[in-house]
């Protein structure tokens, strides 16, 4: 997989995108020189440019991305540790905004040019153009606030019981939801629309299926080709969404954890896990693609 | 990787739409084009008359005016500075479609360029594709979340961050086009007929091209409006003092409960610059592409 060589150098290009002395930006504009040397030294930064990317790369062949400044601990077990936060979130945007998504877009193409067909656009085009993280606190406002139904803020685990975890990731997952729920939607709407206009639907209805086997079973069977591509894309939208909306409900997650290092300078945690989220994504990618080939025999590797 | 799939055939009757007079003026009498187009040009004209509408210095502090609601002198309030937010809005306003409008246009002129570069050269294609498909791997808000902090805290670098996040889709959409538009039998002709690949490439492909990269920019633009606004209220984008839509609510948000209008418009701001571009997107993508018809 060159991909994923190329995204290793990138990642390790980052740091050198730093304007100045990366060692020094690091250690802080008041540390010593002793500290910033010592800085230099423990980030392998005194070594030749291609030197740095030859260890670099071997550490990540032996599985080793580097560790972190300030967590005291390695990229790997900090990013492992945040995992389950940003995972669950992604996974409950994704588990609401499938069903209702699809569900939104293939009722407007099939009422296509009525009232039901603009009121769902509607919805679907604010979903795409109300930013996420500004609804998320007016929800926090109106629902943990105002109303006092969720906690406006913080993790429950779902080791200690499902109720205070789904507490916790209701109105998170919900608005992070949104945007995903309106691009599904729209994007199911014309893949339903595309289908509903070929031949074999017309023959379906011909020969007397009703009108649910007609549409409910291939119209959108043929139309989910779509949506296992549009996954892809809804994962990623998930993933980097949430670096966002962890920040609003102050979710321990891997979003948070980058923001922070960020904040902290510490580029070898944000380096890292930026490397762990894109290897994430190329087999998210070829899973995707897998799926897809399995889904329509019409497509073929070369 | 397969390249088979949604783009090739939405851009094979994209390119063989109509093109020049009567789209014009079928865009005119489009509803969401003209709803779109007239939200953001009234915007952008607000931004840019902004110190001719508002005397108000966006950061003149006056804390004895701190935290009042909207009223007619006030129009959306005052912040915890005292600070006039409807001034900032606009303000903000200037920033926020700058950086918009500048990611569309660098990104669009690498897109095609690199686009055009794959599709014709063969030998780079595979090189800029892979390339193209490990920054893809990242999800966008997170390369540009890296790349502005590593280039640190100025508009600059959220302009490039941005640009580089958001070039690999429409590389693969210009090369996409440009692959089709090569196969066809114009473009046979005029190389037949002896024009240089030069020629042929600015001539006939390029502009074959345009119209997927157009629509395709202006979802970018909303887009990019978006992000910018999420990585200033992260804390990597635009920097206070200067107002951007994103950070004035990041500050607004401290004090949301006791003063809800500092958070409250700057949100409806960049939600009606972003609606108003997918309105236009749609309409363009609409008449372009005459397969997906059914809007409306």
């Amino acid at each position: 997989m060159p991909v994923i060589l190329i995204i290793s150098i990138l990642a390790f290009l980052l740091l050198s995108l730093l304007p100045g002395d990366p060692a020094m930006i690091i250690a802080g504009e008041q540390a010593s020189p002793a500290a910033i040397e010592q800085v230099r030294r423990q980030l392998g930064l005194d070594r030749s440019f291609l030197e740095q990317l030859g260890i670099w790369l071997f550490n990540l062949a032996r599985g080793n991305f580097g560790s972190s400044l300030i967590l005291n601990q390695s990229v790997l077990s900090a990013v492992g540790e945040r995992l389950p936060v940003t995972l669950s979130l992604a996974a409950l945007s994704i588990g609401f905004t499938i069903p209702v998504g699809v569900f939104l877009g293939s009722l407007a193409a099939y009422y296509r040019r009525t009232w039901i067909d603009s009121a769902v656009m509607t919805v679907a085009l604010l979903g795409v153009s109300i930013p996420a993280f500004w609804i998320a606190i007016l929800g926090v406002i109106l629902f943990s606030v105002q109303l006092g139904w969720v906690p406006s803020s913080g993790f429950a685990p779902i080791s200690q019981g499902l109720g205070g975890w789904f507490a916790s990731m209701a109105l998170p997952a919900l608005t992070l939801s949104l945007f995903q729920i309106g691009f599904l939607a729209r994007m199911t709407r014309s893949a339903m629309l595309d289908v509903l206009s070929q031949d074999y639907i017309r023959t379906a209805r011909a020969k007397g299926l009703s009108e649910w086997r007609t549409v409910g079973k291939h119209a959108l069977r043929n139309a989910l080709i779509l949506i296992i591509t549009a996954t892809g894309i809804l994962l990623s939208a998930a993933i980097g969404g949430s670096v966002i909306i962890e920040q609003v409900f102050a979710l321990p997650g891997i979003g948070r954890m980058v923001v922070q290092a960020i904040m902290a300078r510490d580029y070898p945690l944000v380096q890292g896990t930026m490397l762990i989220l894109g290897f994430t994504f190329v087999m998210i990618n070829l899973i995707v693609d897998i799926l897809y080939t399995l889904a329509d025999p019409r497509v073929r590797h070369d | 990787m397969t390249d088979v799939g949604i783009g090739t055939r939405a851009t094979a009757a994209a390119i063989a739409a109509p093109r020049g007079y009567g789209t014009l003026r079928r865009l005119l009498r489009h509803r969401s084009f003209l709803i779109g187009f007239t939200i953001i040009a009234l915007l952008a004209i607000l931004a840019v008359l902004a110190p001719l509408i508002t005397p108000i210095d966006p950061s003149a502090m006056r804390v004895r005016l701190r935290f009042r609601p909207p009223q007619a002198a006030f129009w959306f309030g005052t912040d915890q500075f005292g600070r006039d937010v409807f001034t900032r809005v606009l303000y903000g306003a200037r920033i926020s479609l700058f950086v918009g409008f500048a990611v569309c246009v660098v990104s669009g002129l690498c897109s095609a360029v690199l686009g055009v570069i794959a599709a014709q050269l063969r030998r780079l294609d595979s090189a800029i594709m892979r390339l193209m498909d490990a920054l893809m791997s990242f999800p966008a808000i997170l390369l540009a979340l890296g790349i502005a902090a590593a280039l640190g805290p100025r508009v600059s670098s959220v302009i490039i961050a941005l640009t580089v996040a958001y070039i690999p889709a429409g590389v693969r959409i210009v090369r996409a086009a440009a692959l089709t538009v090569r196969e066809m039998d114009f473009v046979q002709a005029a190389q037949v007929s002896g024009a240089s690949s030069l020629r042929i490439v600015l001539r006939h492909i390029l502009p074959n091209c345009l119209s997927p990269l157009l629509v395709h920019l202006t979802f970018i633009f909303a887009y990019a409006m978006l992000a910018e606004a999420a990585l200033s209220f992260l804390g990597v984008g635009i920097q206070p003092p200067i107002a951007s839509w994103g950070n004035i609510i990041a500050e607004g948000r401290d004090y949301a409960t006791q003063a809800w209008w500092v958070m409250l418009f700057p949100g409806i701001a960049i939600s009606l610059a972003a609606l108003s571009l997918n309105l236009l997107g749609d309409a363009l993508g609409d008449m372009l592409d005459p397969r997906l018809k059914g809007g409306e």
